[in-house]
């Protein structure tokens, strides 16, 4: 027993735990909460495949905006914290015979299929310094520079869809209407008034 | 060095188990999200695995872009939750079936 796989075993059980809590707890929170704690314990793993950039960009983005917008969402919504339903019983059997039947036949596969690979077949790796992050950003700005600005433009879709869904008009806005402004004539807003004498 | 079926059995576990999710959790949306999210975590795993046992970049770069594509998709997904809970004041899957003949 290595350090290494000392490490991976201890977070790997701590993954799979985490997992089963986010998908088993009743309240939505303890399930966000368990999400988070998941999201770390795989960047932790990812650090032991080498993957620094990554691992990082996980916890930030990942902990920092996309679960925090959950528990957001969670605290607003307002929803009662239901209890242990009829469906959820109704529903186990189904879970949990998919879950052993996935799992046999793919852990299977995997174990047949990836025993004799060859791990030197493919080493195109363009490397120009020891620095993932420098190897990853060069990669990235040079072979897939159209794919990064994709990724842009769906960011930005993104924003925009996101805002147009849950924008509410309020009417007491004061706000300008150009064609109304075109529109008016002299005779809306000027008012003759003749034969007022002092 | 660790042999590569670890990392891809416990992928498959998490993979699993957010499958066993979106079965279980069928009164509660957001934990269907969730769920999902789990199974883009697992996806990203086997990407970064096969990518380093490999020795190839690429791996890593697919998984950013699938990382930029999620954070997309969970902020549009959390914009419908809330429309829908605006105009039902319900997030129950049950209550969705409105179009039923």
């Amino acid at each position: 027993m290595n350090v290494e796989l000392i490490t991976f075993m201890f977070f790997s059980t701590l993954l799979v735990f985490t997992s089963i809590k986010v998908i088993t707890s009743s309240n939505p929170v303890l399930s966000a909460v368990n999400l988070v704690f998941s999201f770390f314990l795989s960047a932790i793993l990812w650090l032991l495949l080498g993957a620094e950039f990554l691992s990082i960009i996980l916890i930030l983005v990942y902990v920092g905006a996309v679960m925090v917008l959950f528990l957001f969402v969670v605290m607003m919504l307002d929803i009662n914290i239901a209890k242990k339903s009829a469906a959820y019983i109704k529903y186990l059997p189904v879970g949990l015979f998919i879950f052993v039947v996935f799992n046999v036949l793919i852990i299977f596969f995997i174990i047949n299929t990836f025993e004799n690979i060859d791990y030197n077949a493919v080493k195109n790796i363009t490397i120009i310094s020891d620095s993932n992050t420098e190897n990853l950003g060069f990669v990235i700005f040079t072979d897939y520079l159209l794919e990064f600005e994709i990724a842009g433009l769906i960011l930005l879709l993104g924003i925009l869809s996101a805002i147009i869904l849950t924008y509410r008009r309020n009417s007491n806005n004061k706000y300008q209407d150009p064609s109304k402004q075109i529109d008016v004539s002299k005779k809306d807003r000027l008012k003759v008034i003749k034969g007022l004498k002092e | 060095m660790i042999p590569i079926s670890y990392y891809l059995i416990l992928s498959t576990i998490i993979f699993t188990l957010s499958i066993a999710g979106i079965f279980l959790n069928r009164k509660n949306i957001l934990v269907l999200l969730m769920s999902l999210e789990l199974m883009f975590l697992s996806v990203n795993f086997n990407l970064i695995t096969l990518g380093n046992y490999l020795g190839d970049l690429t791996g890593q770069v697919f998984v950013f872009f699938v990382l930029t594509v999620v954070a997309a998709e969970s902020a549009i997904g959390l914009a419908l939750l809330i429309v829908l809970y605006r105009n039902k004041k319900s997030i129950d899957v049950d209550d969705l079936s409105e179009l039923k003949g």
